[in-house]
């Protein structure tokens, strides 16, 4: 009983974050890119700026250099710096390169940011534990789109 | 103008990256007589994946360096004097201490953690330390075992190392422990959790590295047990494989978990050559 209760709230729950939104299963790619606005909704290149600089949410400068955002410490160098992304890609191979990176550089280090399965062991977020539930991608579809609208601002000077 | 002050200032951006990048050039010498290796060739089963093997004490900052060159300094030797009291200490239901069958730790266990993981004929099992203090405990004193990766085993894992000090590690990995390490070099090459990262992917391929604050190690592990500024003990190798699992968004497996074992022998024989430094100071 109580097991039915819990699978229907979470089919719920998953159902209402999908709701106008492409899941992460029905994402188009074509040779890496993702032609389509995963919402509909035009992306906050500001609040794109903070999913890429903050731990909690991209953490994308754990790998990345970014100079536009030089308030922020300790930039990592695992990846190129994205300096001038928005010159070098269009806003579909950013978008495509956001959501599973794999797909533009096979076998890449970057995590795919909007994809819930094909894991090995994947983990309750940082907990070290089992996931007590279907995953969530690292990213919600509109913080896809805020993060592609700010690396389109990083243009070449 | 204003380009060349924008060149300026990436010029001075740069500058502390580049600073950082790669180990550095320090020797490190305990107590003004202990000469550790801490870089050498790569052996032989590597097969060019390593150019160089590292200690993980060359990519730490001059302050945290130090701390490991003088054991007055030392924050992990109070553990091991801690130790040391345990080892004199009858326990179990046999009322015996480790002194009673090993006498003097300081020449029944000198060389013992440089071969360690290894084959126990015996029991038929790859061994860690840890286990093997367990055993005793359990089956020679009549002890309760330590918690893997506790306090107590910690430390006393910690007295165990010192006596082996600047020794070259050299874990074998043919014979009966093969299959093990075959486990082990799959597991290190394992991409998991959700941010699908292998011991790898930071460790061979980014050693030398920035990952946000973190300056790249090879995560070596000739300095086990380890105390870190960063909770203030003496971690084992498996805590710290836990933590680094847990951070790739992943379900860790347990200390002392059949999986662990065959890492920690795989990792320790990609440290074959460089000195024991355990117990080390890490950040
Ligand atoms: C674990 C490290 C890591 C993280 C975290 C990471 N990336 Fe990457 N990224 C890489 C690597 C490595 C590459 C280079 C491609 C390759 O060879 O795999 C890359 C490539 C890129 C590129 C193309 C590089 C170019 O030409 O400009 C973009 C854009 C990018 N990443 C954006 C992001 C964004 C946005 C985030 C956060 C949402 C992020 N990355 C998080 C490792 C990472
Ligand atoms: C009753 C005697 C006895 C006591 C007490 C005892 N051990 Fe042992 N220990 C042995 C024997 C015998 C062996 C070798 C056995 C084997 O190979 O399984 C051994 C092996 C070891 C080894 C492996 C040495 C090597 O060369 O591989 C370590 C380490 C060790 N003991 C630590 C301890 C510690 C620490 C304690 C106290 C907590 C302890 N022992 C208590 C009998 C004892
Ligand atoms: C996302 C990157 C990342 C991954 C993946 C990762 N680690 Fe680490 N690891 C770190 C960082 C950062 C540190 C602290 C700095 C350093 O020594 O590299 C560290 C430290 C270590 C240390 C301590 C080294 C020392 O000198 O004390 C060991 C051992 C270690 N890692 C082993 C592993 C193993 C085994 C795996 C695979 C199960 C693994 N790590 C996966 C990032 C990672």
């Amino acid at each position: 009983m109580k097991t039915t209760i819990l699978t229907l709230a979470a089919a719920l729950i998953g159902g209402a974050a999908w709701a106008g939104e492409t899941a992460p299963g029905d994402v188009v790619y074509a040779d890496g890119a993702v032609e389509a606005s995963l919402t509909g909704t035009p992306g906050d290149a500001a609040n794109g700026a903070m999913v890429v600089g903050s731990k909690k949410h991209g953490n994308c400068v754990a790998c990345h250099q970014v100079s536009a955002l030089a308030d922020v410490p300790f930039q990592g160098e695992i990846g190129p710096a994205l300096d001038g992304a928005g010159s070098r890609w269009s806003e579909a191979e950013l978008r495509g390169l956001v959501a599973n990176a794999k797909l533009t550089f096979e076998g890449s280090m970057m995590p795919s940011f909007y994809r819930v399965d094909g894991y090995v062991r994947p983990g309750n977020a940082y907990t070290g534990k089992a996931p007590d539930g279907p995953l969530t991608p690292l990213l919600s579809a509109q913080e896809i789109e805020d993060v592609v609208a700010f690396l389109a601002t990083l243009k070449d000077e | 103008m204003k380009v060349r002050a924008m060149t300026a200032i990436a010029a001075l951006l740069a500058a502390p990256l580049a600073a950082v990048a790669g180990p550095d050039g320090d020797e490190l010498v305990v107590n003004g007589e202990i000469n550790m290796v801490t870089q050498t060739e790569a052996p032989a089963h590597l097969d060019g994946a390593l150019p160089e093997l590292y200690s993980g004490w060359r990519f730490r900052s001059d302050e945290t360096q130090a701390l490991q060159m003088d054991d007055f300094d030392n924050p992990a030797m109070v553990f091991v004097d801690q130790a040391q009291e345990a080892w004199d200490t009858a326990d179990g239901t046999e009322g015996k201490s480790c002194a009673s069958c090993h006498g003097d730790a300081a020449e029944s266990m000198a060389g013992v953690r440089a071969v360690y993981p290894k084959w126990n004929e015996a029991a038929g099992e790859v061994r860690t330390l840890e286990a093997q203090v367990n055993d005793c405990r359990e089956n020679r004193m009549g002890a309760k075992a330590w918690k893997y990766d506790g306090g107590d085993m910690a430390a006393m894992t910690a007295l165990i190392s010192v006596q082996s000090r600047g020794m070259p590690v050299n874990v074998a990995i043919d014979g009966p422990v093969q299959a093990t390490w075959e486990m082990g070099k799959e597991i290190y090459y394992t991409r998991y959790g959700q941010l699908e990262l292998s011991c790898a992917n930071c460790h061979e391929d980014n050693y030398g590295n920035m990952i946000r604050a973190d300056h790249l190690s090879q995560g070596q592990i000739n300095g086990f047990p380890t105390y870190r500024l960063k909770n203030a003990k003496l971690n084992t190798a498996h805590a710290r494989f836990k933590g680094c699992v847990r951070d790739t968004r992943a379900e860790t497996f347990s200390p002392g978990s059949p999986e662990f074992v065959a890492l920690e022998l795989y990792v320790a024989s990609r440290g074959n050559g460089l000195s024991v430094e355990g117990p080390s100071v890490r950040n």
